[in-house]
């Protein structure tokens, strides 16, 4: 089909052109999405750990709630966190609308519950394991809970990753939180929209081909990792 | 039994679990010799461990430890299936040192030279910087045991700690297990296994469904088992 | 458990702070236009902005939307300057107070687009007539339905042609509620009329079978203003740079500015400020 290797040469093409906008959005792009991964794996896991550690009442509740706010449409997110941070918003004194901040928050919402919800199911599996070991130590708590984090590490990059698919996939929220002001909020997915906007669907394709490039490289680069970890610390 | 001869006291214990009475009433007083829990699967002896170290909450009955000298003794467990964590061996020991009050606070160097002392003790300590999960399972149980004894127990729970592993890794266990009772631990050892237990105990716990069914000095239970189920087990029949 | 609470907050505050310097990395000299997408899709502000920046080192952020959202980021003031073209709705803008005063700033015309070979027969200079065709024919019809300046434009010609839209649309009349690249890609595959603005049709790319029916009617012009936020409502917006870029677009300079974007040639953009 004609129009797929017109995408694929113009994804080449734009690629090795080094434009600097286009560098520009892929810096941002990464520079958003890992700041709130990097933030979102703090609290998720946490969270996770508490949860799948923990005995307290209504933690079916959470382990529920956690699970179904994995499905958050990204839409709902933005326009939460739009209300919040505009002007005639709570937050609105900030003045953090249609900037990079913005769409960490909203991209922080929406992966920390994935984060919390997979890796809560890691550290339940592993606390089984641990749990009359580690008592026996006389560790709970919070102890076991950071314990079986870093136990779990290597399925968490695993878990941290699905969190990055998400965000770096995600334009429904940044759309409207960032503005996709060029320049200044202006990321892979809402630039593919706006193509997609002007009828350019083959330039628009071109930048989706980059985006899957650069996920597919996280991703492999972060297996690589996980591969020889696990060979060498089992 | 004089105050000194004693190790704990097993009073009344009962422990329902899932419908099913694992501990049916145990009263005993456990001598501070070599001890060994002996009985078919199911007789509720890895349960009785747990309830001796506070793993599981008896539905009713006390343990009451006799103290050493003045302190309640310190008491610490080694399982059928070692746990050990995704860092390097010398660090699994170190990490247990950490979480015991004893020597939380003591400067890391000291900690290290700890681990290392214990590490040599089970014959490991060339493979102190190797991960601990890459090991064989006879070498995991032995840093289990190294990481059980670095934290100078009086009192070790052994829970059938050769089940998992093959002849060679058994007696390496085996091995360990005497030289810590010789200095000077008391060890409870569970077990089904009736070679273990002759070849270690000095004395027998004998469980059959949940309750005791004999107790007496090692020779004598096994050269004349007082009772039925006793005597059926070692003769084979109810392994 | 406390320790979920006290890490909650910690995560939050820490993705607070990391959100304020990520804000803070281009803290110079900026205003927020809230504008409509046909301005920044035909590549007007592509062309307009850096002679701007230039002259007085404002950088302005702009944030396309349809007017109808454009007009409601200024009125929760979320943006300094409202860029757009729906002149009733503007006016009402100014009268309740969240901005003003209006300044005319250029204008641009609608075209009727529809499939080349025009089934309703609705091709020619009127746009009334060809609506009427449109309708009488039943044939496929693309309104964007997003409140947009252009939205609101094609309510007005249904009701000029003596249709009540909302009384006599069918199955032919597509309501899709989005911007108009969107609903032009929708049109586009479907084989439908939509109304467009010029400037986004020219510089459209996925125009398949569709081309202009009907253009050059004077009540399709598309008249753009622009206004200030409110800053006595709204204290932090930016009054001198915002007003410093509308005076600059009705300036003889911005208007040159203006008059000369072309696409393949055509001027996509009349500047009429009243001087």
């Amino acid at each position: 089909m004609n129009w797929i290797g017109e995408s694929l040469h113009g994804a080449v093409a734009l690629a090795t052109a080094g434009d600097a906008r286009l560098w520009a959005i892929i810096f941002l792009s990464l520079q958003v999405s890992l700041t709130a991964v990097a933030l979102a794996a703090v609290a998720g896991c946490l969270a996770g750990a508490a949860v799948a550690v923990g005995r307290f009442p209504g933690r079916r509740l959470a382990i529920v709630l956690l699970n179904a706010a994995m499905g958050l449409p990204p839409v709902v997110v933005g326009l939460v966190v739009y209300l919040l941070l505009s002007r005639a918003g709570p937050l609105g004194s900030m003045g953090l609308l249609f900037t990079p901040g913005a769409m960490v928050i909203a991209q922080f919402l929406l992966i920390a519950p994935i984060i919390a919800a997979l890796s809560r199911q890691v550290i339940e599996d592993a606390w089984r394991e641990y749990e009359e070991q580690l008592r026996s130590l006389g560790v709970s708590g919070l102890g076991a809970a950071l314990t079986l984090i870093w136990d779990t590490r290597f399925s968490l990059v695993t878990v941290l990753l699905a969190g990055l698919g998400r965000a770096m996939a995600e334009v429904g929220a940044v759309m409207i939180v960032g503005g996709n002001i060029d320049g200044v909020t202006r990321v892979m997915t809402t630039a593919i929209a706006l193509e997609t906007s002007k009828g350019d669907l083959p330039l628009a394709l071109a930048l989706g081909l980059i985006l899957l490039a650069i996920v597919l490289g996280l991703n492999g680069l972060a297996y690589a990792v996980r591969e020889w970890s696990v060979r060498r610390y089992g | 039994m004089a105050e000194s001869d004693e190790l704990v006291r097993l009073i009344g214990l009962q422990f329902e679990g899932r419908g099913h009475r694992a501990l049916d009433g145990i009263d005993t007083v456990l001598p501070r010799k070599r001890v060994a829990i002996l009985g078919p699967n199911g007789a509720g002896k890895s349960v009785l461990l747990r309830v001796m170290h506070g793993l599981l909450k008896p539905s009713a009955g006390v343990v009451a430890w006799a103290h050493v000298n003045t302190h309640a003794p310190r008491v610490a467990m080694v399982f059928q299936r070692p746990v050990l964590l995704r860092r390097s061996v010398e660090d699994n020991v170190i990490y247990a040192l950490r979480q015991s009050a004893r020597h939380r606070h003591e400067p890391a160097a000291r900690l290290r030279d700890r681990a290392q002392l214990a590490l040599a003790g089970v014959g490991l300590a060339h493979l102190s910087g190797r991960p601990g999960r890459v090991l064989s399972g006879g070498e995991q149980q032995r840093v289990a045991l190294a990481r059980a004894w670095s934290l100078e127990p009086d009192v070790l729970l052994l829970d059938e700690p050769t089940a998992s592993l093959d002849p060679g890794a058994t007696r390496a266990v085996e091995g360990i297990i005497h030289e810590i009772a010789a200095s000077g631990v008391a060890i409870v050892l569970v077990t089904h296994h009736r070679g273990i237990a002759k070849r270690f105990a000095e004395h027998i716990v004998f469980m059959d469904r949940g309750r005791i069914a004999e107790e007496s000095v090692a020779p004598q239970f096994f050269s004349a088992p007082a009772s039925e189920p006793a005597r059926a087990y070692l003769e084979g029949d109810l392994a | 458990m406390t320790f979920i609470r006290r890490s909650f907050i910690a995560s939050t505050l820490a993705a607070v702070l990391g959100a304020a310097s990520l804000g803070a990395a281009a803290q110079d000299q900026f205003i927020v236009v809230a504008s409509t997408t046909s301005t920044e899709q035909s590549g007007l502000f592509g062309h307009l902005l850096p002679v701007f920046e230039k002259k007085t080192g404002i950088k302005v952020r702009v944030v396309a939307v349809g007017t109808g959202q454009a007009l409601d980021q200024g009125r929760r003031g979320d943006a300094d300057v409202v860029f757009v073209h729906d002149k009733p709705a503007e006016e009402k803008f100014v009268a309740d107070g969240f901005g003003g005063p209006r300044l005319e700033v250029m204008y641009n015309d609608f075209v009727l687009v529809g499939p080349k070979v025009d089934p309703a027969k609705a091709g020619g200079k009127d746009i009334l007539e060809g609506l009427k065709k449109i309708e009488a024919a039943k044939a496929a019809f693309v309104s964007r339905a997003d409140k947009s300046g252009t939205h609101a434009a094609e309510v007005r010609y249904w009701r000029a042609a003596g249709l009540e839209i909302d009384k006599v649309k069918g199955s032919w009349y597509r309501e899709t509620g989005s911007g108009m690249g969107p609903a032009l890609n929708t049109a586009s595959s479907m084989d439908a009329y939509i109304l467009a603005d010029r400037g986004t049709w020219l510089s459209f790319k996925n125009r398949a079978n569709l081309d202009i029916v009907v253009q050059g009617d004077t009540r399709l012009f598309n008249q753009y203003g622009v206004m200030l936020v409110n800053p006595a409502r709204h204290p932090h917006v930016k009054k001198d740079l915002g007003q410093a870029f509308i005076d600059w677009l009705v300036s003889a300079e911005g208007q040159q500015t203006i008059a000369a974007y072309k696409i393949g040639g055509e001027q996509l953009f009349f500047p009429n400020a009243k001087r």
